[in-house]
């Protein structure tokens, strides 16, 4: 018998491989990026989840939203890290400390 | 074992084992990949979840566009891959340590209770989750809906405009200069005599 602990389990521990993801990819902007999304798809899953289990639609329409808005994200990352390379000629995310903030 | 227990248990080992490919595999391209198979896998569960549009939603929102827009990128970009893995036996014990913590202390939120719920009824075969989905949408979220649309255009305009480039001595026109010209500056008019066909022309200067 599959309850909801067992997607939200799973939705915690893909969220703790794209944590890991982003402590060992410190040099790697696009696979940065990917962890990011890979978090956004175990936030998901928990919303799934529990739209299913409530019976309620409103979770599902939630993660329409959340992927709306993941799509709009990548796509300017992505934008970013071109035009950033186009600069710096490298994604080294010790690089980006031109400004000195 | 139940049928449904199998499928979940059979796809959770792979969305697990292909996100933690993502995340430590060598070349930017197979992680990639990998995170194809992720989104595909978590789509086959949100399947099980009688989550169908957004299943698809995932695979042809992230597998089709998303995806692909990585992948371009990272062919685009000319990257050194070994400079890049330099730290990453320094940063792994770090980074085991803090995600095993938190993945335990999730399972100590979430290992024991059900949160009471049970597992509902599954829906009657005619029950089409699109149409339910689309009739919230377009009534309650019309207004939120309306917004996600400009979300999207404004990511595209900031898109085009980030990576937009202009090289010299490439032949453009200024399409801000060509709006504001006035007939006055192009135009001229002159004053001629009516004259019949084929008769010669006056000189008249």
């Amino acid at each position: 018998m599959i309850t909801v602990n067992h997607y939200l389990i799973l939705g915690s521990l893909l969220f703790a491989i794209s944590i890991m993801g982003l402590f060992l990819n410190r040099k790697n902007l696009v696979v940065i990026l990917m962890a990011i999304e890979l978090m956004l798809l175990a936030v998901n899953m928990n919303f799934v989840a529990f739209s299913h289990y409530l019976n309620d639609l409103s979770g599902q329409v939630f993660v329409f939203f959340i992927l709306t808005v993941a799509a709009a994200e990548s796509a300017i990352g992505l934008a970013i890290l071109v035009l950033l390379f186009r600069n710096l000629r490298s994604i080294h995310v010790d690089d980006l400390g031109s400004l000195k903030g | 074992m139940e049928f449904t227990s199998v499928v979940f248990y059979f796809l959770s080992a792979i969305l697990l084992l292909s996100g933690l490919r993502v995340v430590t595999v060598r070349h930017p391209v197979h992680a990639a990949l990998f995170l194809v198979l992720a989104f595909f896998t978590a789509a086959g569960l949100w399947v099980l979840l009688e989550a169908e549009f957004l299943a698809i939603t995932l695979v042809l929102v992230y597998v089709g566009a998303v995806m692909v827009l990585f992948l371009f990128v990272v062919m685009m970009l000319d990257i050194n891959i070994e400079t890049m893995r330099a730290d990453f036996r320094k940063y792994l014990p770090l980074a085991g340590l803090i995600s095993g913590l938190m993945a335990l202390e999730m399972y100590v939120v979430l290992g024991g209770q059900e949160f009471g719920l049970k597992m509902p009824e599954p829906k009657a075969v005619d029950y089409s989750n699109t149409k339910a989905l689309g009739r919230v949408l377009y009534t309650e979220y019309a207004y939120a809906f309306e917004l996600a649309a400009v979300i999207l255009l404004v990511a595209i305009v900031a898109a085009i405009a980030l990576t937009l480039r202009r090289r010299p001595g490439l032949k453009w026109r200024d399409p801000a200069t060509q709006v504001v010209v006035r007939k006055a500056d192009r135009l001229r008019m002159v004053n001629l005599k009516p004259q019949k066909p084929g008769a010669p022309v006056e000189d008249e200067a």
